[in-house]
């Protein structure tokens, strides 16, 4: 069995699982936000029970309109604080909080092993981790918060191996780009994608939650890595709960491997309206943009800030460019700020901003006007996704957009550092 | 059960941003989401749409985020049935668990011009553009998504496994 069916076969309390089946797994986390909360709240009520099957495996983080931007998200976030108060269940407020998908890993709420599913499609981000974890909607999560298990079809497994090493600038959103652009947005449709490779084991993990994170930007259900040291170091370090290691047999069949070469791989900037629109640095040309952020469960943790401080550090950024940075959580804030991250920025002429979702998905701070352009490390491209119908939104890693802030056009790091 | 409305013709990757942008997602009214519903990809569809019209899409329909919203906004707008070459996963369930009906059928879309009007039949999953005069068959679900849409979806469904096998754990 693949990794993701070990993991399935385990949490369905059987021997053996293959792909195509539909088996009953029990959850060790299942997670909700201000978005998608009410309505699982409003569908949890439906159902009659009183209580979650566990409070401690029940985490509600408002991050996608908070601080609330409005009176309606506002309501939002009230009715899950109240729910999440009255239930008990893990909840953190603003002010201790974050992007839910830095936030979990970060305060140790997922270990190695886990089944995790969420109300929100990034969860798939925790398989950075060595666990099972996929999006759903809110009707999903009503039902698996009431019982603590869900149905799911064991999926594929496309098994994806990155040769060689990562040139400099080189990381995981650039990986993720590249796979993306190769398969298209919907050439992992149902499947885990399972990473690996030497480039993969010299990855850090802040990388490897940027590629999980983007897996369901190809269409997969899952992306999972297999725990290594790297992975251990960081669960010990934060996460208080039995973790289990598990390791794909040496004849697992996978639907397909494919392996890539990425020693010579440029920056890969995704143009408008798709993930999978991704260019080499080489061929972008000239585009001038109007703004950049830096944040998001993509590309919000303190590696990214790091990367884009290199960049930004005793430089201004362009007159006609409104540079937003938004560390993922207060950690990731505060470790930004002892470091002296956030000052860089501040006298750069960047906005530093409170964690949230915000402009990733066109709620606030940061809306774009027709006709405007902007780099951002986040994970969609739609149209409209940050605004006007007719604003544009280009993909990158965070050392690109550093270095566009700088310019005032889409540019690779080495231009401005060279 | 039968539908009969005129088709909205889409191509592939229609995305839940397209579908219901996240803008407007303060809210979870599926009549105040339905006013914005496919605004930003197709300005006329509020104009145009009649109840029981069907979405008719290529490949990957509804990819993109979790968000009920998504098959919430398009019911409220008057759609009737969503058929598609393929569905995004989390699509697919949300449409399955809230009561959205949606076919698979590749020949069904390519044989399908903005405009004409078509019938299906649920149970069966039979097809007919009465315009061109042609039938098709839908996928068939697999036995336990019947399982689930004869419950009335996944909350009824749940309410029954846990009241009848009391505590699952
Ligand atoms: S940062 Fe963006 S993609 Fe991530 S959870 Fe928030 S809105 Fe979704």
């Amino acid at each position: 069995m693949t990794l993701a069916e070990k993991i399935l076969a385990a949490h369905a309390s059987r021997d053996r699982v293959s792909p195509g089946e539909l088996v009953n797994v029990k959850v060790d986390l299942v997670l909700a936000n201000d978005i998608t909360a009410p309505i699982a709240i409003r569908e949890f009520e439906r159902i009659g029970v009183d209580r979650v099957f566990d409070p401690r495996k029940v985490v509600m983080v408002p991050d996608h309109f908070v601080p609330n931007k409005d009176i309606p998200s506002a309501e939002q976030a009230k009715m899950m604080r109240e729910f999440a108060l009255a239930q008990g269940v893990v909840y953190y407020e603003v002010g201790q909080a974050g992007i839910e998908h830095v936030l979990l890993p970060e305060q140790g709420l997922v270990v190695p092993g886990d089944v995790v599913i969420g109300a929100d499609s990034h969860t798939c981000t925790y398989g950075a981790l060595g666990a099972f974890a996929t999006g759903m909607g809110s009707t999903d999560i009503a039902s698996a918060m009431a019982c603590g298990e869900i149905w799911m079809k064991v999926p594929p497994t496309i098994r994806f191996v990155y040769h060689g090493r990562l040139p400099r600038w080189i990381g995981g959103k650039d990986l993720i780009l590249y796979t993306i652009s190769r398969i298209g947005v919907d050439g992992a449709l149902y499947a885990a994608m399972e990473f690996t490779g030497e480039a993969i084991a010299d990855l850090s993990m802040d990388g490897r939650f940027t590629m999980a994170n983007m897996a369901i930007e190809a269409g997969a259900k899952a992306g999972i890595f297999r725990v290594d040291d790297k992975t251990l170091d960081y669960v010990r370090a934060r996460a208080s709960r039995a973790y289990h290691v598990y390791e794909p047999d040496d004849d697992a069949e996978c639907n397909t491997t494919v392996e890539y070469d990425v020693s010579r791989l440029e920056p890969q900037v995704a143009f408008p309206h798709l993930p999978s629109n991704a260019r080499p640095i080489s061929q972008v040309g000239t585009i001038n943009i109007d703004q950049v952020v830096i944040g998001s469960c993509t590309n919000g943790r303190l590696e990214d800030l790091q990367v884009a401080a290199q960049i930004i550090r005793g430089r201004k950024i362009h007159p006609k460019v409104r540079c937003i940075i938004i560390p993922g959580t207060q950690q990731v804030y505060l470790d930004a700020l002892r470091r002296g991250l956030v000052e860089e920025f501040v006298s750069a002429g960047a906005v530093v901003s409170t964690p949230t979702c915000g402009p990733c998905l066109g709620g606030y701070m940061g809306i774009l006007a027709a006709g405007e352009r902007c780099v951002s490390t986040t994970n969609r491209n739609f149209v409209g996704r940050m605004g006007s119908r007719d604003s544009e939104v280009y993909l990158a890693g965070p050392a690109v957009a550093a270095a566009s802030a700088i310019l005032g056009r889409i540019a690779g790091p080495e231009e401005v550092t060279n | 059960m039968k539908l009969t409305g005129r088709a909205h013709r889409y191509g592939a990757n229609v995305d839940t941003d397209a579908i219901i942008p996240a803008r407007y997602l303060n809210t979870s009214d599926p009549a105040e989401l339905a006013q914005h519903c496919m605004e930003d990809i197709d300005s006329e569809f509020l104009n145009r749409v009649r109840p029981g019209d069907i979405i008719v899409a290529d490949t990957n329909f509804g990819c993109g985020s979790s968000r009920e919203h998504a098959p919430a906004a398009i019911k409220a707008a008057g759609i009737s049935c969503v058929i598609a070459k393929s569905f995004a996963r989390i699509f697919f369930r949300n449409s399955i668990n809230t009561g959205l009906p949606i076919l698979e059928s590749e020949e069904a879309v390519d044989e399908t011009d903005p405009g004409d009007i078509l019938e299906v039949e649920l149970a069966t999953g039979e097809i007919v553009n009465v315009t061109k005069n042609k039938s098709f068959r839908a996928k068939p679900y697999p036995d336990f998504m019947l399982e689930l849409i004869g419950a009335g979806g996944l909350i009824e469904h749940t309410r029954r496994k846990l009241g009848q096998g009391g505590d699952t754990q």
